[in-house]
């Protein structure tokens, strides 16, 4: 857990004063001081100042993994919603088996929920990629959103919240990093409390030692926490 | 020369004091980025959502994003009822907010978009347009955007002959002796101090009008520390 005290800054204020500091992702120079150019938590690592932002609407990058739906098929692609500013692109060619172009909906019909990479993001819009493991089509189960700021904390240190969730309920729970979560399972019921768990941590994001409030919580629902590495 | 008659205000402010403040940022879960402000009886609500396609598609702008403001008073906010809808009032306030808001926010890095921003007045009580801005700005930049700086607002004005900050509703509308009623918001950006929106309700002497900007940059430091402390904050009780 992190123990310095989270610095949040709002746009405009000074983070760091000197001229060795280089100014990050949301931040800018003015003369001498590293000023925030956006609401968030200012990290200074090093020399190297930026601003995470806390709030607010997903922004897609380069390597990420969202949660989209099908919203609109062409002629050699399929445009996916996944909640940001612009619509995504999917090309046939980044489907990894062949589709026939003039039976695009056997493969992806509308209204149809993938998980998809982020290939490239253009200011035109963003392109997207299926071509790896993990990624596809995503069949059963049911998708919640959270929103993009609370994705670090249900997935947790290298994994840590997600394998806890896993081993007490035994569903499969993808996060996509624009804020919503695949869950899976073989029993509706676990799904249900998978749900419950998910929407505590989202409930809690700002909380610390949100792992001991999980397990509890886990308990208090009558499901047994299993004895993994899950501890911190 | 006529002596000068408002020498002392009806709630016991001094002349150079601003309303009790408070303000929240994160009240409407659902939207990107939301806040509230309220000063004396007067309180906004901004609300923004985006950014997000922009139609129809002949009002985007390929180069940057666009900010588009929409201001409106409640039916109730006022003792006679407000007929609901646009009006000559609120596209006015609409269009000097957007234009105060557009120097600081900066969407260049979303094309071909647009950036919703509504503000609402349930209650008010003189000084709505600065509350909205006040509130406007803690929103866009609880929404994550990219902002230079803030911006905070304020009302100074001019009561027969003695200046005063942040009118109230008697004191902006319902004072006819004397000279009558000056009054000037103004918006000051938050870091390099500039004026973002600067208008002018009535008459005022050259030199009064510098002594008004004065007063006003003092009143915003106030202002921007109570924007401030709601974002760092951030929804959070107390």
């Amino acid at each position: 857990m992190v123990k310095e005290k989270r610095n949040i800054v709002t746009p405009g204020e000074t983070i760091v004063s000197g001229n060795e500091f280089l100014p990050g992702d949301g931040a800018y120079r003015d003369g001498e001081d590293i000023v925030a150019g956006q609401y968030g938590i200012a990290i200074v690592a090093e020399k190297h100042v930026r601003v995470v932002p806390v709030s607010g609407a997903y922004y897609p990058k380069r390597g990420n993994s969202i949660i989209g739906t099908i919203v609109d098929i062409t002629f050699n692609g399929w445009l996916i919603d996944f909640g940001g500013a612009q619509n995504a692109f999917l090309p046939v060619s980044e489907v990894p088996m062949y589709v026939n172009k003039n039976e695009m909906r056997e493969f992806l019909d509308f209204g149809e929920s993938v998980i998809v990479k982020v290939w490239d993001v253009k200011s035109r819009g963003v392109d997207l990629s299926m071509k790896m493991r993990g990624f596809g089509k995503i069949e059963g189960g049911m998708i919640i959103s959270v929103g993009p700021n609370k994705v670090p904390r249900i997935i947790g240190k290298e994994g840590s919240m997600v394998k806890l969730i896993k081993g007490a309920t035994g569903c499969d729970v993808t996060v996509g990093q624009n804020g919503k979560v695949w869950i899976s399972g073989k029993d509706a019921n676990m799904e249900v409390a998978t749900k419950k768990i998910v929407e505590f941590i989202a409930d809690n994001a700002v909380t610390m030692g949100l792992t001991g409030m999980v397990e509890k919580f886990i308990k208090d629902m009558g499901l047994k926490v299993a004895a993994t590495e899950a501890k911190e | 020369m006529a002596k000068n008659i408002y020498t002392k205000r009806d709630d016991g402010r001094k002349m150079t004091e601003v309303r009790p403040m408070t303000a929240k940022v994160g009240i409407v879960p659902s939207a990107d980025g939301s806040a509230s402000f309220e000063t004396g009886k007067t309180k906004a609500i901004a609300v923004v959502r985006g950014p997000r396609t922009l139609h129809p598609q002949h009002m985007q702008n390929a180069k940057t994003g666009i900010l588009r403001v929409n201001y409106g008073m409640m039916p109730f906010s006022v003792e006679d009822r407000i007929r609901p809808g646009p009006n000559r009032r609120s596209e006015e306030i609409s269009k000097v907010t957007e234009w105060a808001l557009n120097s600081v926010v900066d969407l260049t890095g979303f094309p071909n978009t647009v950036v919703d921003v509504f503000i609402q007045i349930p209650q008010a009580d003189a000084g709505t347009r600065v509350a909205g801005i006040n509130a406007a700005a803690m929103a866009l930049a609880h929404a994550g955007l990219p902002m230079k700086q803030m911006v905070s607002a304020i009302g100074v004005g001019k009561i027969d002959q003695t200046l005063v900050v942040d009118l109230d509703k008697f004191e902006d509308s319902e004072f006819h002796d004397g000279e009558g009623s000056t009054d000037i918001p103004i918006v000051l950006t938050s870091r390099t101090k500039e004026i973002a929106l600067l208008q002018l309700d009535g008459k005022i002497s050259v030199d009064e009008f510098k002594e008004v900007i004065e007063m006003g940059k003092v009143a915003c430091d106030d202002i921007l520390k109570v924007q401030m402390e709601a974002l760092k904050n951030g929804g959070k009780d107390e």
